[in-house]
């Protein structure tokens, strides 16, 4: 699947787009493809959301989204190093999703 | 240290409020993201993984208790906490927001602070010698040059659009502890045989993908035409230096293709001229700053005795503490390294302490080395031991100061979108190997640098050992470079090989160490043995 | 037609600015334009005859006209400097200590927009010709 990712325009936050707003869970993201570029420039252009751009995902087995690079599972995530400042501190194996 | 006048204050005061009026007018849309990017990173502020990051500017390196404390409230108050000290000798937050970034500016103009030209394509923060004022091997304390050229680059209208970022460090000692040669100029202040102060500029040094070292283009520039001289040094490369190509625009190679005799000659005609346009302020300015750098008071029958029966403060001091120029007192380096922990990265908590312990101990004063540590340059010897149980205590003791401990990480692909590899990880694992194995005592200095890009700004190709982070077909991965030095012999690092995964390459660097220590001759390091011996047994042993 | 910010008392000069390589050629114009890459410097020796000289920014980020225009008033150029193009607020008080004293942007500026952009710095650190008087001039009057 295609989903579309980006940062908030005022707090810098990654978020993903869910067919009808933007989430900071990536696991919300929803499937664009086709629409990419209609939805980036519409947002981009309401201010919504800063240097939006499309990237290759996987559904999960759990309903979860993976990103297809690791540097956007950084995003969805956290720092791999500091797993108390990601979005999921309580879980001590979340890092491994990532690598 | 210095103070600012009304003038210096107007000016962070002027900025503050032109960058809030711009960033009202982004949020407002007047403003495309392509119009306000060089305006924002001209106040040092990034888009990065997670948020804005905000890299805040440390003039020269040098900072009071006053500031340093502001600089944890930020992070408490708009961060999460903690920032990273950058090799350039400035701090980055990293979880900042847009709408916040104003009032934050306006927080570190109450202590004559700012992100000016932190970022962009302009003259960047000038950095200097982290000993500066204390070393005993200096001919002068460089940082009245560097505020002087502070003055001159901020806001400077002609330079805000160059063909790329550019970066200034001044020096004034034997030797180099700044990475003078790597820097787009690099300026040391010398003494002519009459005996009156000067300076040398070397132009055309960088790292990023195209290391070079930069050439002495000039080595006498008297003071009361250093202002010109970089003036003439700047238009020559903002009108020829490339545009076509990002990657070709630093000035480096602007020096490297004209040759440094033809840049130097365009240089030189360019002098000439400004030297008729009345641009440079006079030696009355100079002095004025100077003032601001006159040594604190020191004690003066203060005692060198040191009681180094404890042995955890002995070995703190023999790692740490360097020589100081006034009897009596030392330089006091505080690792930001523990042994597993995130290079440069420090607490609210953690900045604090450092802040209270330069003021009972310090003058007041502290400095961000390059290598992403603190110092406390003017302490005491008879305070020594007090200061390191207050560090010990909080987690700031660690004695590992130039060890393979002590590595220089950039931020990597858990902060750095432009990243191909997270370097933190990396450099905790190799700590924790060394400091496990026990070798890092027997290895001495060694100087470990690891960049998850090309880009460099960890300094990989300056590090003895150097450690590069490669995208492979989307995986992590990691080449190896020896031989790399940043001091006054510097040397750029060679490629080993092919690279190494994430444990690989803690394996591969061990196997480096054990080859030095398997050929080294007494006295050598790690780089000395290197150069005697080449690259060709660490390959054997890496690949064989 | 662009809307021309002027801050001059003569009268604009009607001419069309010819090029730097045209204007070699046929040396009797009056204006010519100076794109990024040309060198301001073959102006110099025809000062006397110009009256307008167009400086064009295709783009706000190539900053070579800022050198340009302090060239040529160092060299005592006295006629009208336009920058024209992409030539945004932001910039425009950048440009006017460079030297310029008209602006042709590609997207108009409000007048009252552009004096709020030049009033903005009360102070300045640089000696740039434009007859400001610089900080270190300040505190050793
Ligand atoms: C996280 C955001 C950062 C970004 C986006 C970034 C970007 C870059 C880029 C693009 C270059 C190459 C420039 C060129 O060759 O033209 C560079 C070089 C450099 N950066 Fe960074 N950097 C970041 C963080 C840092 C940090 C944290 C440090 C200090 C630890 C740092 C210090 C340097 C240094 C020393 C260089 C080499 C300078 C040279 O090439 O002469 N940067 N950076
Ligand atoms: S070297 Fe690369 S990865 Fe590291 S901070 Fe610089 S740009 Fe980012």
């Amino acid at each position: 699947m295609k989903i579309l990712t980006g940062n908030d325009l005022k707090t810098g936050a990654v978020v993903w787009w869910t067919g009808y707003d933007w989430s900071i869970h990536v696991e919300d993201a929803v499937d664009v493809d086709g629409e990419a570029d209609a939805i980036a420039a519409r947002e981009e252009g309401a201010r919504r959301v800063n240097g939006p751009y499309a990237i290759d995902a996987q559904r999960e087995d759990n309903g979860g989204v993976r990103p297809a690079h690791i540097k956007d599972r950084i995003r969805a995530l956290g720092p791999t190093v500091r797993p108390d400042l990601t979005l999921k501190p309580a879980d001590p194996n979340a890092g491994n999703w990532v690598i | 240290m210095y103070k600012y006048d009304q003038y210096d204050q107007a000016m962070v005061d002027t900025r503050v409020a032109e960058f809030r009026d711009q960033t009202q007018r982004r949020l407002e849309g007047k403003l495309s993201e392509d119009q306000f990017k060089p305006l924002r990173l001209q106040n040092g502020l990034y888009l990065q993984l997670h948020a804005y990051m905000l890299r805040v500017a440390v003039p020269y390196g040098t900072l009071s208790s006053a500031q340093m404390h502001m600089l944890a409230d930020i992070a408490d108050k708009y961060d999460r906490g903690y920032g990273h000290f950058t090799t350039r000798q400035n701090i980055q937050y990293n979880w900042i927001k847009l709408e916040d970034a104003p009032d934050i500016l306006a927080d570190l103009a109450t202590v004559e602070m700012h992100a000016i030209q932190t970022s962009g394509n302009c003259i960047r923060n000038i950095s200097s010698d982290q000993f500066a004022g204390a070393a005993a091997d200096e001919i002068a304390d460089p940082r009245p040059y560097a505020e002087l050229l502070r003055q001159w680059s901020s806001f400077h209208p002609e330079f805000l659009a160059l063909p790329r970022k550019f970066k200034i460090a001044v020096i004034a000692s034997q030797t180099d502890r700044a990475a003078m040669k790597l820097h787009d100029i690099g300026i040391r202040i010398v003494k002519n045989e009459a005996g009156e102060l000067g300076a040398a500029f070397y132009v055309g040094g960088g790292m990023g993908r195209t290391p070079m070292i930069a050439p002495c283009i000039k080595e006498f520039v008297p003071l009361d035409q250093l202002i010109t001289y970089s003036e003439a040094c700047l238009r020559v490369y903002n009108r020829y230096g490339r545009r076509d190509n990002k990657y070709k625009a630093r000035i480096k190679i602007l020096v490297h293709e004209l040759g440094k005799d033809e840049y130097t000659r365009q240089v030189e005609e360019e002098f000439a001229h400004l030297q008729t346009q009345g641009i440079e302020p006079p030696l009355a300015e100079l002095e004025r700053i100077k003032a601001h750098f006159a040594d604190p008071a020191f004690e003066a029958a203060a005692s060198d005795d040191l009681d180094l029966s404890d042995p955890g403060f002995a070995l703190w001091v023999e790692r740490n503490c360097v020589a100081h120029k006034q009897p009596g007192y030392i330089i006091a380096n505080i690792s930001l390294k523990p042994v597993g922990g995130i290079p440069g990265d420090a607490s609210a908590e953690q900045i604090h302490l450092m802040a209270d312990l330069a003021k009972a101990y310090s003058f007041d004063e502290l400095r961000v080395t390059h290598a992403q540590n603190i110092v406390l340059p003017h302490v005491k010897k008879a305070d020594l031991h007090a200061l390191w149980q207050k560090l010990d205590a909080a987690g700031l003791g660690t004695a590992n100061l130039d060890t393979v401990e002590d590595i220089i990480a950039c931020p990597g692909l858990d902060y750095c979108s432009l990243a191909n590899a997270r370097s933190i990880p990396v450099a905790q694992k190799i700590s924790q190997r060394f400091a496990e194995t026990g070798k890092t005592e027997t290895l001495g200095e060694l100087k470990l640098k690891i960049s998850g890009c090309i880009n460099a700004c960890g300094h990989h190709h300056a590090g003895h050992i150097g450690i590069l982070g490669v995208d492979r077909k989307g995986v992590e991965n990691y080449q190896l470079l020896l031989g790399g030095c940043e001091g006054d012999d510097t040397s750029l690092g060679q490629i080993t090989g092919p690279g190494f995964d994430e444990d690989g390459i803690v394996g591969a660097v061990e196997t480096a160490t054990n080859v030095y220590l398997a050929n080294r001759q007494d006295g050598e390091r790690f780089l000395d043995t290197y150069r005697r011996i080449g690259m060709a047994p660490f390959k054997e042993a890496l690949y064989g | 037609m662009v809307d021309v910010l002027r801050y001059r008392d003569d009268e604009p000069v009607a001419d069309p600015a010819v090029t730097v390589d045209s204007f070699a050629e046929q040396s009797n114009a009056a204006a010519v334009r100076i794109e990024p890459g040309d060198d301001a410097r073959d102006l110099l020796p025809h000062l006397e005859q110009l009256r307008l000289v167009e400086v064009n920014f295709p783009a706000f980020t190539d900053g070579r006209g800022y050198s340009a225009a302090r060239i040529l008033r160092e060299a005592g150029y006295a006629g009208e400097l336009r920058a024209v193009g992409d030539v945004l607020l932001d910039q425009l008080g950048h440009m006017r200590r460079c030297g310029f004293d008209a602006f042709a942007p590609d997207k108009p500026i409000e007048a009252a927009d552009a004096e709020v952009a030049f009033n903005r710095w009360p102070e300045v650190y640089q000696a740039t010709g434009d007859g400001r008087q610089p900080i270190w001039a300040k505190r050793h009057g």
